[in-house]
């Protein structure tokens, strides 16, 4: 279990982290999602007491990361930045860590082969392509049988084979009741993976839900109207109690009502109908829409992206 | 997916970590890395290489050298073999000590090491360990290699054994002195975090800047010189105290170690300080 209470990082006077507080529970995947620039590696790096906080603390099973005795064996991180030496084979950078935790070195090899490194682990990571250096984070990560991971953008460079491969990595650790807390930019990646998802934009706190009731509660439905006769439908509409929130060239945006009532309204009082499509947002949209407030590093045409189905 | 993820046992463990873990730890990281693994050969190499060189350059030209500088040669004979090599494997051992600790941040690997000892100060306290211990053993064999080498070289001219007051002293301390400046190159690179700049720091102090202290003026400028670190430190490499010299071999060896000290410390805590 991770529990962070009211962390803020300041790193000069941009604020990365803002009175941030949560918790992560072990025996599913938490995502933690936010766009670029939200915190999200920030947060990881307190946690982990890589970085200070200027308020608020982190513990890990109850103690902060630094009182962990031997620390690797309790939890296992992936961060974003590389931290390999690039003149060191990925044996040996996975065997000086071993030595620091007093863990055999036949555990090195299990994870090379784990992580299918195995043919290259006499290799110097130097040579790595972004999705082999990954995979050696991973190994690192998982070198000693930790009961919490932190994994700050794991799928980042791996191939569709690989993705697949961490999730359900990730899938299986957590069914073993071990703590997953994962971060990501990609809401559709989270969506398939997490069963619980902590949402940050700009250091602070969005939400904090299960995955399914983070998409209930944030994908909007609606319902797209055309017909000959817009006004008196929309009329009917509004009187059975539905939204009529754009109405242009015959065409009717309707929320708050399901088709099937529209159409039965429609039946009702004779009106003609072309089309009747519902419709949902999708979950990028709805995490877009979320976020949008705390976008860091918001493109010139962000806003028509986000308004775009 | 149905492989186990841990089929070798690790027991989670109360026990902290031990000190032998770490400077295990550490020795695999020195040795690892192919660069510092062939600069400490081409050291050796070319330090006992030189001595050869420059004792016969010497005896050469004895017949030119003027009379005040053979003097000097023939009361410390042993100065003579040993500072030839030694102007160059102090060059090395400068960016070695700077290279073993800002490569770790410049790579990004100091976060592993971090997260593996998170109470950081063990970390680089086996990593001078490690490290001054290596460059001690080694610098202590070159020291000896030159000396066999130079002084059946220098015979004629200025006949030297180790037997003579001071000699066996001095040998030693050529790794002394080595050891301590790999330290003391190592705290330098531990503060600045940057290779280039710590190399560059480190170098011009230790090769520029304090033998250029000598030229200051009058007798604040001869005690400014004697007690600044590579300067005091490499008198113990001497075998007889020059008239000149301010300090004993010993005391020069202490100073140029509180300086080392001190720059440890401010190192240790800069790291449990800065954020990583």
């Amino acid at each position: 279990m991770i529990e962070a209470r009211n962390l803020t990082k300041r790193y000069g006077d941009k604020v990365a982290v803002d009175h941030l507080s949560f918790t992560v529970e072990p025996g599913r995947v938490t995502g933690f999602l936010g766009p670029n620039g939200a915190g999200k590696s920030t947060t990881m790096r307190l946690i982990l007491g890589l970085d200070r906080p200027q308020t608020g603390d982190a513990t890990i099973n109850g103690r902060h990361y630094r009182d962990l005795p031997r620390p690797l064996r309790t939890v296992g991180a992936l961060l974003e930045a590389k931290a390999v030496h690039t003149g060191r084979t990925a044996y040996n950078h996975l065997l000086f860590l071993a030595q620091t935790q007093g863990v055999d070195k036949k555990r090195v090899d299990e994870v090379l082969h784990l992580v299918g490194l195995n043919e290259v682990a006499r290799k110097r990571a130097g040579g790595f392509s972004l999705g082999m250096g990954q995979r050696l984070g991973i190994a690192a990560a998982l070198l000693g049988d930790p009961a919490v991971l932190l994994l700050d953008e794991p799928v980042n460079g791996l191939d569709p084979q690989g993705v697949i491969w961490i999730r359900n990595l990730m899938k299986q650790l957590a069914a073993e009741g071990r703590t997953i807390f994962v971060s990501s930019h990609l809401m559709n990646e989270m969506a398939v993976t997490a069963d619980h998802l902590i949402v940050i934009g700009r250091g602070k706190l969005v939400a904090d839900c299960s995955t399914d009731e983070f998409i209930d509660r944030s994908t909007e439905r609606s319902v797209f109207v055309r017909s000959p006769d817009p006004d008196r439908l929309a009329q009917a509409i509004v009187a059975a109690g539905g939204k009529v929130r754009g109405q242009s060239d015959g065409q009717l945006d309707v929320a708050e009502m399901e088709s099937a009532r529209i159409g039965e309204l429609a039946a009702a009082d004779g009106i003609v109908l072309h089309e009747l499509t519902p419709r949902r947002g999708s979950l990028e949209d709805a995490f877009m829409e979320l976020t949008r407030e705390s976008v860091e590093y918001e493109t010139p045409a962000g806003e028509e992206v986000a308004t775009h189905d | 997916m149905t492989e186990a993820v841990a089929t070798t046992r690790v027991d989670p463990g109360e026990k902290r970590q031990g000190f032998g873990h770490l400077l295990l730890s550490e020795w695999t990281k020195l040795r690892s890395v192919r660069s510092t693994v062939w600069s400490l050969i081409i050291l050796v190499v070319l330090t006992l290489g030189f001595t050869a060189l420059f004792t016969w350059l010497t005896v050469m030209s004895w017949d030119q050298t003027n009379a005040s500088d053979r003097a000097t040669i023939i009361a410390d004979p042993t100065s003579q073999i040993l500072g030839s090599g030694f102007f160059l494997s102090q060059l090395a051992i400068c960016v070695l000590g700077v290279m073993v600790i800002a490569s770790e941040y410049s790579t990004g690997m100091i976060r592993a090491s971090l997260l593996a000892v998170p109470k950081r100060w063990p970390m680089l306290a086996a990593k001078c360990v490690v490290f001054g211990g290596l460059v001690l053993v080694l610098g202590v064999a070159v020291s000896f290699g030159s000396f066999f080498i130079g002084a059946p070289i220098l015979h004629n001219k200025a006949p030297v054994s180790l037997s003579d007051p001071g000699v066996l002293r001095a040998v030693i301390g050529g790794g002394l002195y080595l050891a301590m400046l790999g330290l003391f190159a190592l705290a330098i690179g531990a503060i600045v975090r940057h290779t280039a700049a710590a190399i560059t720091g480190v170098i011009g102090f230790v090769l520029v800047l304090a033998p250029l202290a000598q030229l200051l003026p009058g007798s604040i400028g001869d005690h400014i010189h004697a007690y600044l670190p590579t300067e005091a430190g490499h008198l113990i490499g001497q075998a007889t105290q020059a008239p000149d010299d301010l300090l004993s071999p010993w005391e020069g060896y202490g100073v140029f170690a509180i300086w080392t000290i001190g720059l440890l410390a401010i190192a240790t805590f800069l790291l449990q300080r800065r954020d990583a």
